[in-house]
């Protein structure tokens, strides 16, 4: 109950964050990746920089041998620097930089039908992406059982 | 610039809370995608997304302005949503999940993720232009 009641407040945090530093203004967003265009917008790398250090400074100071509310840390499995992950960091930048919507700042602004219609694009794009995936882990095991 | 960056220490905040409270890395398109896998994380990817949504869902009676207006018509945007989707699953993350938790944690996947996203993002814009509020 407590720690779901903090996840809950950590969303509403995030979300307040992204509201307040301008990602959930896509003409803001799209105005900072317009590097080469006369009009740069600098704002946006301030929101990274700041998210960075607070997020290294809570991880630093407040260290523990387990989370809170959980059993252990559930870090990221993958550790390689890989050809899905190159691929898939250009194809996400690539509709981020076309609608400047990116993840979270399209949850938040699910009141604007823009960014529902991008909202249901990405879910279906997510829910493809992972069934794809599933059938090509399905289809190399077979692969393995089959030269066993 | 100063809202840029007290913005930015809240999401920051919130990430480093999510991984000290819950052990679990604040990246949106993962949350979302994963919000109904069997791992026992699903119940803190729900209810992270809840906050999220539910607190734009606020903003926007509260504070209209906050919810800045699309800049592309309709098929530009599902063209963007489906590459969003498609390529924050492949990549295993997107601007929160590798810009923010992966290069506080010193990832060096998230920093080569986080290049190539930058720079194909603002390889779009510059192909496209930045667009117009509307």
């Amino acid at each position: 109950m407590r720690s779901t009641v903090a996840a809950v407040a950590l969303g509403a945090l995030f979300a307040l964050g992204l509201a307040l530093s301008g990602m959930t203004s896509p003409a803001k967003v799209t105005a900072f990746l317009d590097v080469a265009g006369g009009a740069w917008d600098p704002q946006l790398a301030f929101v990274m920089a700041g998210a960075i250090a607070a997020a290294v400074a809570v991880r630093r100071l407040a260290r523990r041998p387990a989370p809170l509310f959980a059993a252990r840390f559930d870090p990221p499995a993958h550790a390689r620097i890989d050809a899905p992950l190159v691929a898939g960091a250009a194809i996400f930048g690539a509709g981020w930089g076309l609608a400047g919507y990116c993840p979270g700042p399209a949850l938040v602004s699910l009141t604007s039908p823009s960014a529902l219609v991008f909202a249901a694009a990405m879910v279906a794009g997510i829910v493809a992406a992972r069934l794809a995936r599933r059938a090509c882990n399905n289809m190399r095991q077979d692969k393995r059982a089959h030269v066993r | 610039m100063l809202r840029g960056l007290a913005g930015g220490v809240l999401i920051g905040l919130a990430a480093g809370l999510a991984w000290v409270l819950h052990g679990r890395i604040a990246g949106i398109s993962g949350l979302l995608g994963r919000s109904l896998d069997r791992d026992g994380g699903a119940g803190f990817r729900r209810a992270f997304l809840a906050g999220l949504a539910g607190t734009g869902l606020v903003l926007a009676l509260a504070f209209p302005s906050a919810i800045g207006p699309s800049v592309r018509g309709t098929t530009a945007l599902v063209l963007a949503g489906v590459l969003v989707g498609l390529g924050t699953t492949l990549g295993n993350g997107c601007t929160s999940g590798h810009g923010v938790c992966g290069l506080a944690r010193g990832s060096r996947r998230s920093l080569v993720a986080v290049c190539v996203f930058m720079a194909t993002a603002a390889l779009v814009v510059a192909l496209a232009g930045p667009g117009a509020p509307r």
